[in-house]
């Protein structure tokens, strides 16, 4: 039995130590909002945050995980709606939604370092994350929106 | 195969009807209508419904996969019932024919035609709703009904000013009509200037709930005692055959239930094997732990180079295939030109990939089998699940979600095949996942294509004649369903419209041919599907790239060549003006012409009528690039897409399918190809097939041209006209032609070189 901490909240799962990160969080946890695309680390789908890090939960064994802080995007920003969910809607940034997690996953971990990205920054920081539906001009869009709310709020 | 039930609206009923639930609201069919009515409810039949607190719910028989089709459906009853858009729900109805499309006859979202054949049905549920609720909240008021309007989900006394809200009315229970066939047609439906919700760009339904985790996809249901199934894919696309299993390595992983091999009845699949496990990585261990031996079968040593001498062989005999246009005699007018052009375009095979991997939950319960995923084909695919397990469709039903991407992979039906063959097998539910190297191993892919387009110029440089074969799979024959059949007007049997739509364009050409032929080993060893855009994406990078040729050989403009073709004579008349009008906004937004550009750089334009000559929408775009002569490498800089839709009903969610099918459209033509070697798609996963990222999107730039027209689709016509554009740019920049999909830079260079 391996106890993990997602979301604030303590889990037990029994599982092999290798198992991927992603299964566990989607079939164990029942914790649908981080999605399966790829399984080798190739989309960004899974992107979750451990200890505040953006990673592929596809490519981390859940040992791994044992002992950090896992955040899902159910439990993004404590659960209340995070600036980049905000700006999201503002936007209409998602199509078909499936890769809408990990983008807002992987973004908040650019918006937690810099709350002034340039577009490049942002392009460097998301070029891994896969949008099927190309929806990038309004990812790129939202993610300013979002830091630029965020530093009117911090009063920066 | 699955009977389509062609539901004639002129024969049926419009009900409205109180139930426990709330007021509902639907189409039945004439004999449905005393039952529905003895039965006191009929509330799962409804399209729409309004529940005692005021929200009203809209099924949507149509496919959700980020069109946002669902809320376009919802914004059309909305404007006709009047009702406050906060109040608008979507909800996802399952395969019961009863919400089949009203113009196709099924459940069955593809070629940009929501909007376009739903509109009159959806306007006049609304309509007739917002006509009913007068009369009870009249009623209830004790004020004339003639002297209420309907406004923002109330019922208004325009003397008084007493209102009532649709809520309380619905509360009341006493709104109740049968709507006859004739009164529904009578209905005076809102004049298209006087739309207050149409035409606005209010915010998706769907799209908060993809913003928090909690939309619902295929992949994400769950039910008790399920276990869990990985596919191992034969080494072939088809027709290979299983000759042995070893599970000895597969029992030693934990919680491994068995090992199924399909006896697919439906021959949708070939010699796929399920491993079934109490969870997915138990499944996952267990499938690659199992020891398969294949016969290979018939198509083991086909390859791309196969499939292009076989269509070769196929367009040099001139009595293959079937006729699509015919007017006037090509072939002699081009014998009598003053010049004469004739190419070859290719289209590579290219694969959906949508980020949801192919999915199915299946169990069976009480005598009825459930299937829990997203498709844009239930009908269809309902029917191919009941196929599969030998039992009447009427037992089968599939329970629908939001879809991680749909592009037409979801047409196709064979993820239900593993699902319910594997329940069957042990028992319990079991919940497919395909990996993605599963899932692009056995796309139904676009097909290959290859196109020859022969013309000739008169001694003024106009075009003479046109004759155009296209040679390919038939993936829409494949489904074996007559009515998405067109005749041939050779009078040689019915074509695939679907591999030549786009050919028919509405320049005006004196003597044309369109010649569609079947290009059977491809048929047989890369079963093909419907990839966005279908084949105005092949028809119109030849048509618009021959265009850009015939029109640098005769020394004009390609701008002022195009617009002197659409001259709007004969049955050109109307199309072909509003494509000028589109082909002059983009081009007039690009600059071209009129900007210096660098050294070896380029404007090139292309113009659509995509998708079907009766389903047109007017397209246009223009592609800026920049190309390194040296080395062949280029870059698009920007793209300007103009898009003549008619009737507009959210401006925002028709910009943002403009932009991903642009994109969509240029990530074809650079970034995907599906290569075919010994009978297998050479892909496996996004470091192989690569899709456009957030790195190479280009500047886009686009125009919404809006009318009073009938709506028209949006979801697909840029994807079609993106390549040609492209290569016209890489024409003008450097005088490289490419005549084949996708674009290289060897291909770039060596054009260059000849």
């Amino acid at each position: 039995m391996l106890t993990l901490t997602v979301n604030g909240q303590a889990k037990q799962v029994e599982a092999e130590n290798d198992t991927p990160l992603l299964w566990i969080i989607r079939e164990h946890l029942q914790m649908t909002g981080t999605k399966f695309g790829c399984g080798a680390g190739l989309c960004g789908a899974c992107t979750v945050h451990v200890d505040g890090v953006a990673v592929r939960s596809c490519q981390t064994a859940v040992k791994d995980a044992v002992g950090k802080k896992i955040t899902t995007i159910e439990g993004l920003n404590g659960g209340k709606p995070h600036a980049l969910q905000v700006a999201w809607i503002a936007e209409q940034v998602p199509q078909c939604g499936y890769c809408q997690s990990g983008q807002i996953m992987q973004a908040a971990s650019l918006l937690a370092k810099n709350n002034d990205p340039t577009k490049a920054e942002i392009v460097a920081h998301m070029d891994g994350n896969l949008c099927r539906c190309m929806t990038y001009g309004r990812i790129q869009k939202a993610i300013l929106r979002a830091a630029a709310d965020m530093r009117n709020q911090s009063g920066s | 195969m699955t009977k389509m039930d062609r539901i004639d609206l002129n024969r049926r009923s419009f009900l409205v009807s109180a139930t426990a639930a709330g007021l509902a609201f639907g189409y039945v069919s004439i004999e449905g209508v005393g039952g529905a009515l003895a039965a006191g409810s009929f509330g799962p039949t409804a399209w729409y419904s309004i529940a005692p607190d005021g929200k009203v719910t809209v099924m949507v028989g149509k496919a959700e996969m980020g069109q946002h089709v669902s809320s376009a459906m919802a914004q059309i009853v909305a404007e006709e019932l009047e009702a406050d858009w906060r109040t608008m729900a979507i909800a996802l109805p399952d395969n019961d024919p009863k919400y089949n499309d009203p113009l196709l006859g099924a459940l069955i979202t593809g070629g940009s035609w929501s909007v376009r054949m739903n509109f009159d049905a959806m306007s006049r549920a609304g309509a007739a709703g917002r006509i009913t609720l007068i009369d009870a909240g009249a009623a209830m008021m004790g004020v004339p009904a003639g002297e209420c309007r309907a406004s923002n989900s109330q019922v208004i006394h325009s003397k008084t000013g007493k209102k009532v809200s649709y809520a309380k009315i619905v509360a009341g229970g006493k709104a109740s009509k049968v709507w006859t066939a004739d009164e529904l047609k009578a209905i005076k439906l809102k004049a298209p200037g006087t739309y207050t919700l149409v035409g606005q760009s209010v915010p998706q339904l769907d799209i908060p709930s993809k913003t928090n985790g909690t939309a619902k996809y295929g992949i994400d249901v769950m039910v008790p005692g399920m276990v869990y199934g990985k596919p191992v894919m034969p080494p072939v696309r088809y027709g290979a055959t299983v000759k042995a299993v070893d599970d000895s390595a597969a029992k030693k992983v934990k919680g491994f239930v068995k090992a199924v091999t399909l006896d697919d009845k439906t021959a949708t699949t070939t010699g796929w094997v399920v491993a079934v496990a109490s969870t997915y990585e138990g499944a996952k261990a267990a499938a690659a732990a199992l020891k398969v031996t294949y016969d290979n079968g018939p198509y083991a040593k086909v390859s791309d180079q196969t499939l292009i001498d076989e269509a070769k062989k196929l367009q040099a005999d001139g009595a293959a295939g079937q006729l699509f246009v015919s007017a006037g005699d090509p072939a002699k007018a081009i014998e009598s030109a003053a010049k004469v052009l004739e190419a070859e375009y290719f289209t590579s095979i290219n694969i959906h990939a949508p980020l949801e991997p192919m999915n199915a939950l299946a169990y069976e319960k009480e005598g009825v089998w459930h299937i829990h995923t997203g498709n844009q084909f239930a009908t269809r695919t309902g029917g191919i699940a009941a196929g599969a397990l030998g039992v009447d469709p009427k037992f089968v039903v599939l329970h629908q979600y939001f879809m991680g991407g749909g592009f037409g992979r979801r047409l196709d039906a064979d993820m239900v095949i593993p699902a319910v063959l594997a329940a069957k097998a042990v028992g319990k539910p079991v919940k497919l996942i395909y990996a993605r190297e599963d899932d692009m191993a056995m796309d139904f892919t676009r097909p290959l294509t290859y196109q020859k387009v022969k013309a000739g110029l008169d001694t003024n440089g106009a075009i003479v004649g046109l004759q155009h074969d296209v040679v390919c799979a038939w993936p829409t024959a494949r489904w074996g369903i007559p009515a998405f059949l067109t005749p041939s007007v050779d009078k040689k049997g019915p074509l695939d419209g679907f591999t030549v739509n786009g050919a028919d364009f509405w320049y005006t050409v004196p003597n044309h041919k369109v010649r569609a032929v079947l290009n059977e080993l491809a048929q047989k060893a890369t079963p093909s599907g419907q990839l966005r855009s279908v084949a105005p994406g092949w028809t119109f990078w030849a048509v618009e790239s021959m265009i850009d040729e015939l029109a640098h050989a005769s020394g004009k403009d390609p701008v002022d060549f195009r617009l002197a073709l659409l001259d709007g004579a004969g049955a050109n008349a109307g199309g072909a003006k509003r494509l000028a009008n589109a082909l002059r906004t983009a081009v007039g937004r690009s600059g071209y012409g009129a900007t210096a550009l660098p050294k070896n750089s380029g404007i090139g334009v292309a113009c659509v009528s995509s998708q079907e000559r009766a389903t047109a929408t007017w397209t246009a775009c223009t592609a800026q690039v920049e190309v390194n002569p040296a080395t062949g490498k280029f870059k698009v800089n920007r793209l300007t897409l103009a898009m003549d839709l008619g009737t507009v009903v959210n401006p925002n969610g028709v910009h943002a399918q403009i932009e991903g099918s642009a994109l969509w459209g240029m990530s074809l033509a650079l970034f995907e190809k599906a290569p075919l070697e010994n009978g297998a798609l050479q892909v496996s996963n996004f470091d192989g097939y690569t899709p456009m990222r957030m790195s190479q999107i280009p500047d886009l730039d686009v125009s919404i041209i809006s009318s009073n027209e009938p709506a028209s689709g949006c979801g697909e016509p840029g994807v079609t006209v993106v390549a040609p554009a492209i290569a016209n740019a890489i024409f003008n920049a450097v005088g490289a032609r490419v005549r084949s999909l996708p674009i290289t830079a060897e291909a770039v260079k060596a054009a260059i070189k000849a």
